[in-house]
């Protein structure tokens, strides 16, 4: 069975600042999105039940990837594609999913696609569900529960208001949910081992596209702004003993207004 | 003459997008219609007239009667490309988070998902979303002939409703069986909670490990009259609480006087959904958890001690 598995690496969120109400993205360290680690344990979690297979991962983003690729390598993918050429740089979601479908269809073996059912920057959804479409494939969604067996895929998707279990045939594309699994950490074995494991880079032309149909040119989408909204909190700790702290609490909630009104 | 198409697989969504629609229309010189699919379809074309669209169309075509993501967005292709339609407006719920998607590929057109603001600028739709996990908004707009707008659920009100006549078009789809299959439908417990409308809002994270102390927390929600809501862990792994009282980028926005969190990190994820919160409090027991950068009064400590003695000094209030 053949695995593909949509993985982004992004700044730590935790770690931006903001000055001036713009964000400060030098210095961050880069890391995986979180649903993309569950897709990507999805995916060892697979070919361990079912012996043969094979995972390949996918990224599109900066040459940093080299290096970060060891982790999912590490955790358990065979194969890794990176798409770091500069002319992707600026894509939204619908280049991104282009970009995706491309490589994979060069990849040409699927049976099962797995994404994050959005990325932790974004979260924009689109990407699963553009890449079904571009592939001409099935898509389940929101996945919470998974089973591979003979061809078939059983899943269980989280939604508003109810569990729904489906079916679908394979090849199809499935983007998980953060509760599916519980990520491996690599071990650090695994990531020495990682090293040797095949990496290709790809560029526009590798995959069939201009360098003009690819990136911020192609992007469909225009940003026209973005700001941190303001924020303005006392930050005030409260001190002494708990009973102490208490009153001070309470005092001050009511001193505000919003509580015993 | 552009044309804007709303759809929601929940009505009430729908209907306040057409409800906003309407002035949009009025500034673009548009007109704004619906998409009514599946069972049931054609009986709520006057609704969907008295909230503002001037044309259905209605299919209750076999297939539609299951949701399955690419057949709905096949027949919101075929009704989107054979007319004027610019903007499809859709409700960012699950279904249409993942519907967006896939139509936008259909349309050859660019996409918007988790909107939570819209207004017209410059002949186009602009859009308000969360960026970098909650840290900006971005304001965007779609650049393609055609554009897809997935909007968050109670951004904008229904408005009033009047007694209008509208056009229904009966639209004759082409549609393929599903090539996913519902076996199941287990239902949630019914939560209804409206977690964006609460005056006064607790939550828990993942610091309250013991269920049982659930019930000190509902104590002292119950004296100063709040909600209950929480971060993912609660709601998607623990299943203590329904998605409904999960409060976050893909949770709730809540706009309370008071929030207070307890044992809760305070990730960007979560906080984007309080940061309107008049006054924001917190139990931690980490004096260097995040959520102290945006809290106005902070206690470090064990809420299982904490929020008993809360409870007490409450009460001794009356
Ligand atoms: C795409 C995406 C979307 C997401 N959307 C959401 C969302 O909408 N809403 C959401 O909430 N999350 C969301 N998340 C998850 C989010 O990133 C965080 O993982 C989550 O908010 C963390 O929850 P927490 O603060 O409860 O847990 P933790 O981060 O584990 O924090 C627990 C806190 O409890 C404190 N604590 C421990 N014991 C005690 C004690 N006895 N007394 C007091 N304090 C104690 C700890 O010091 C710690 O600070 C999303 C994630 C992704 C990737
Ligand atoms: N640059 C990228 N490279 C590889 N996969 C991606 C990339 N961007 C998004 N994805 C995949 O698409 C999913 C959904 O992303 P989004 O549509 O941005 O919410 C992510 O969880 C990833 O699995």
């Amino acid at each position: 069975m053949d695995i593909v598995v949509c993985m982004k690496q992004m700044p730590d969120l935790q770690q931006i600042r903001i000055k001036d109400r713009k964000p400060i993205l030098e210095n961050v360290p880069l890391v995986w999105g979180d649903l993309d680690k569950n897709a990507i344990e999805e995916a060892a979690l697979i070919k361990e039940k079912v012996g043969e297979a094979k995972i390949t991962v996918v990224a599109k983003g900066s040459d940093k990837l080299q290096q970060g690729i060891l982790e999912p390598l590490a955790m358990g993918a065979d194969e890794a594609v990176l798409l770091t050429d500069p002319a992707f740089e600026g894509s939204d979601s619908m280049g991104t999913a282009k970009v995706l479908a491309k490589a994979i269809e060069k990849i040409g073996a699927y049976d099962l696609v797995i994404l994050g059912e959005g990325s932790t920057d974004n979260y924009s959804g689109l990407v699963g569900s553009a890449l079904a479409e571009l592939l001409n494939l099935p898509e389940i969604t929101y996945v919470r529960e998974l089973n591979v067996e003979n061809g078939k895929v059983t899943a269980v998707r989280n939604m508003e208001e109810s569990f729904e279990v489906v079916e679908a045939n394979l090849p199809v594309v499935i983007t998980v949910a953060q509760e599916i699994n519980e990520p491996r950490l690599p071990k650090f074995m695994a990531i020495r081992k990682a090293g040797a494991k095949p990496r290709h880079e790809w560029g526009p032309a590798d995959i069939g596209l201009s360098a003009d149909e690819v990136g911020e040119n192609a992007a469909s989408v225009d940003m026209l702004s973005n700001l941190a909204p303001e924020q303005d909190r006392k930050n005030i700790i409260l001190e002494g003993d708990l009973d102490e702290k208490i009153d001070a609490l309470v005092d001050a909630l009511i001193k505000e207004g919003v509580l015993g009104r | 003459m552009s044309e804007i198409l709303v759809f929601c697989d929940k009505d009430e969504t729908a209907f306040e997008l057409v409800s906003k629609s309407r002035e949009f229309a009025k500034e673009l010189g548009a007109t704004v219609s619906a998409a009514l699919l599946g069972n049931g379809a054609a009986g709520k074309a006057d609704d969907y007239f008295s909230y503002g669209a001037d044309r259905v169309y209605v299919s209750e075509h076999s297939v539609l009667s299951d949701f399955y993501v690419a057949t709905y967005a096949d027949a919101l292709q075929q009704i989107a490309e054979g007319e004027d339609v610019e903007f499809v407006l859709l409700g960012s719920t699950k279904r249409g988070k993942e519907l967006a998607g896939r139509l936008a590929q259909k349309l050859n057109a660019g996409a918007i998902t988790d909107a939570n603001d819209v207004r017209v600028s410059d002949g186009n739709l602009v859009a308000d979303r969360y960026a970098y996990g909650g840290n900006t908004l971005a304001s965007v707009a779609v650049n393609t002939p055609k554009k897809v707008i997935s909007v968050m659920p109670r951004t904008f009100e229904a408005g009033l409703r009047e007694a209008k006549e509208g056009e229904v078009v009966n639209v004759d789809l082409d549609l393929k069986d599903p090539e996913v299959r519902v076996v199941e439908r287990r239902d949630k417990a019914g939560d209804e909670v409206n977690l964006d409308e609460a005056e006064m809002l607790l939550c828990v994270g993942r610091g309250v490990q013991n269920k049982e102390d659930l019930e000190m927390i509902e104590e002292l929600a119950d004296l100063i009259g709040a909600e209950i809501g929480c971060t993912k862990t609660p709601a998607s792994d623990w299943e203590w609480f329904s998605e409904e009282r999960m409060v976050g980028l893909s949770g709730k926005k809540c706009k309370p006087s008071l929030y207070i969190s307890i044992g809760i990190s305070g990730q960007i994820q979560h906080t984007v959904g309080v940061m309107d919160s008049k006054i924001i409090a917190t139990i931690n027991t980490d004096e260097n958890a995040l959520m102290f950068n945006i809290t106005d009064y902070g206690i470090v400590g064990d809420y299982a001690v904490v929020v008993p003695k809360l409870v007490e000094k409450l009460k001794s209030l009356g």
